[in-house]
């Protein structure tokens, strides 16, 4: 009957959250707000302390005491050209992802309707369903130098061009496998969905009557997409390349695959935690990409890349 | 003089829709003209097609004598105030307002001018450094208005602009719209499903229905003589009259327009002076709306709505009341 208090223990639970909403939110979120503040923040925080520890050179064991001496370690000529390697080599990775899922992600937020759209999903999001390794594995046979590229280049008499490419000091290599060209190209393929994705959901945010609003005013479809689109997209962007940036950045595995074996502050931890057991040191490297994310999204902020939001 | 917009057997067809179906119209220069109708019926279309949004599929529009189909919005000197305003929210109120002559290329400080100078005509000094986001929605639509308007275009296309609005906003901004055109001369075509706002406020009214102009010409021209039942339907509200009724009742064997305002309610025991006629009959309805109350009468073959000035007498649902109206008041129309 209406108006009734409920009997029902089920019923009366219900009302009683409904009354009290602020205590239903709380329950709701108590679960989480633990998860990240003891395991997620703990975990960080347990690795920022490690790196204000350091190691004694001759025992090998960690001294407990604070020092910053491990991140004095840092600035040495080898560790600041890792670090360097990787930033560089984040930021290219970033800007070829962002150039490519651009178009990619402007056709499916505008243009792709139905089946087009379904389809769009599908080629962005399969990739993500099979192994990491595998694809990285199968990535290092179609760059080898016995691989289908330098097979292709052959075919259509553009084998010079891969030799050429391949001669340049610093990307080039033996092959395309032993390159930073390669590292690159693998980093680009795995990161490049996190890339489209925010991007699309930014585009698809754009409503039509703003770019009608634009012609209207007299701009042209340059003039819209300079002044409307890319600042409105500019969020899924930045979001985007949070992910191929600190992804690339943390990443420890392509590099040891595919590429010429120097080190990355990845696999420099991995070492450095591993055989090394330099725990404290492996914990400062780690403190580095957090540090450049920071300042990233700090600058990305000041030109006013989140003003859409 | 060329008219400000002219429209030659324009059509506008989706695939099998016809959107607009062989439309012929003339807007001269610093008129208020108003497209009426219910919505799908085309004039939103109309609307887009001076604008450059759409391209017509066949016909010819020529907007100050020069040809304007395969011309894009943006080589056209019309601007558009759009239904859900369409600012921009990554720029504040003063950018938005700005940004037509920043396109232009007009030097940042002559356009900051420009835009604070026409933020001040639709009173909203001040507010150019929020962000339309912190507005409410009168106010940004008086940014849309100004947007356009900094341009100084030759026509200013209104899509619904006061559909958003809350009636007592909605009756302010129309004061304020019409006195704006005035003062500023540009032609305004406004483009609406509210009778009243068109009727208020444009010289010259197109009726629209199906993709066609079913009736033009000023409001109180077609308010007092639609031509259609639509019309007379659409544009308030209407006794329509079957033939043999009206022959019967003052009026002449077609299908005829009776406004339930010159409907009267006859004393008991009064006689219709000459050129009067009436019916009587049992009240179905009766609502009270304030200023009048409206009732609807039973007849054998018909119902007659009738608003009586409220405060004369009190009618009750059910009571039998006679009616009368001069036979001056019967519009006869084209028959459907």
């Amino acid at each position: 009957m209406s108006g009734a208090i409920a009997t029902n223990p089920r019923s009366r639970l219900s009302d009683f959250f409904y009354r009290h909403s602020g205590l239903l939110t709380f329950a709701l979120l108590l679960p989480p707000l633990l998860w990240i503040g003891i395991v997620y923040l703990g975990s960080l925080f347990a690795l920022l302390l490690q790196s204000f520890y350091s190691l004694d050179e001759f025992s090998g064991l960690i001294v407990h005491e604070f020092t910053l001496s491990t991140y004095e370690q840092l600035f040495t000529p080898t560790n600041l050209t890792i670090i360097l390697r990787t930033a560089v080599m984040a930021a290219a990775v970033t800007l070829a992802s962002a150039i490519l899922a651009f178009p990619i992600a402007y056709y499916a937020a505008r243009y792709a309707r139905g089946g087009w759209k379904a389809l769009f999903y599908l080629a962005v999001m399969m990739p993500l369903w099979s192994s990491y390794l595998v694809k990285v594995y199968a990535w290092k046979l179609i760059l080898a130098k016995e691989g289908i590229v330098t097979w292709v280049a052959g075919k259509i008499h553009l084998g010079w061009l891969l030799d050429a490419l391949l001669a340049m000091p610093v990307i080039g290599g033996s092959s395309l496998s032993f390159s930073y060209i390669g590292t690159f190209i693998v980093f680009v393929y795995i990161w490049l969905p996190y890339m489209i994705l925010p991007t699309q959901a930014a585009l698809e945010r754009v409503p039509k009557n703003f770019i009608e609003a634009s012609a209207d005013l007299g701009a042209s479809p340059r003039q819209t997409f300079r002044t409307v689109i890319l600042p409105l997209a500019m969020p899924g962007v930045i979001a985007g390349s949070i992910f191929t940036f600190s992804l690339t950045l943390g990443d420890y595995i392509i590099p040891q695959i595919v590429g010429n074996s120097r080190p990355f502050i990845g696999t420099t931890v991995y070492a450095l935690q591993g055989t090394a057991g330099d725990i404290p040191l492996a914990a400062a490297f780690t403190v580095v990409p957090v540090v450049i994310m920071g300042i990233y999204l700090m600058i990305a902020r000041r030109m006013g890349a989140f003003d859409a939001l | 003089m060329p008219p400000a917009v002219s429209f030659q057997h324009v059509s506008r067809h989706f695939g099998h829709v016809k959107a607009v179906d062989d439309v012929s119209l003339d807007i001269f220069e610093g008129e208020f003209f108003a497209m009426l109708g219910p919505s799908g019926s085309g004039k939103t279309t109309c609307l887009r097609l001076i604008a450059g949004f759409e391209q017509p599929t066949s016909g010819h529009i020529e907007i100050f004598g020069e040809t304007a189909e395969g011309l894009p919005p943006y080589r056209r000197n019309v601007n558009t105030v759009f239904q859900d305003y369409a600012l921009f929210p990554h720029m504040t109120v003063g950018e938005n307002v700005a940004y037509g002559l920043m396109i232009k290329g007009v030097a940042r400080a002559e356009r900051e001018a420009k835009a604070l100078e026409t933020l001040a005509m639709v009173k909203l000094k001040g507010f150019d450094q929020r962000r339309p986001s912190q507005l409410s929605g009168g106010q940004r639509q008086r940014v849309a208005l100004a947007r356009a308007l900094v341009n100084q275009p030759k026509v200013l296309l209104l899509d619904e602009p006061l559909g958003a609005l809350d009636l007592k906003l909605r009756e302010q901004m129309q004061e304020e719209l019409k006195a704006l055109q005035k003062e500023l001369g540009i032609t305004f075509v406004l483009v609406t499903h509210d009778q009243g706002e068109a009727l208020s406020m444009a010289n010259r009214v197109a009726i629209f229905n199906e993709g066609k102009i079913v009736q033009a010409g000023p409001p109180a021209d077609v308010y007092e003589h639609p031509r259609s039942r639509f019309v007379a339907d659409f544009v308030g509200s209407s006794n329509v009259l079957p033939p043999e009724f009206a022959a019967a009742h003052g009026g002449t064997h077609a299908w005829t327009s009776l406004r339930p305002e010159k409907v009267r309610l006859v004393r008991a025991g009064e006689a219709l002076p000459a050129g009067q006629f009436g019916v009587s009959g049992r009240v179905a309805s009766a609502l009270y709306q304030g200023a009048i109350t409206r009732i609807a009468v039973e007849l054998n073959s018909t119902r007659i709505i009738a608003a009586i000035p409220t405060g004369m007498t009190t009618i009750q649902e059910g009571e039998t009341v006679a009616l009368a109206w001069d036979a001056c008041n019967l519009v006869a129309m084209e028959a459907a």
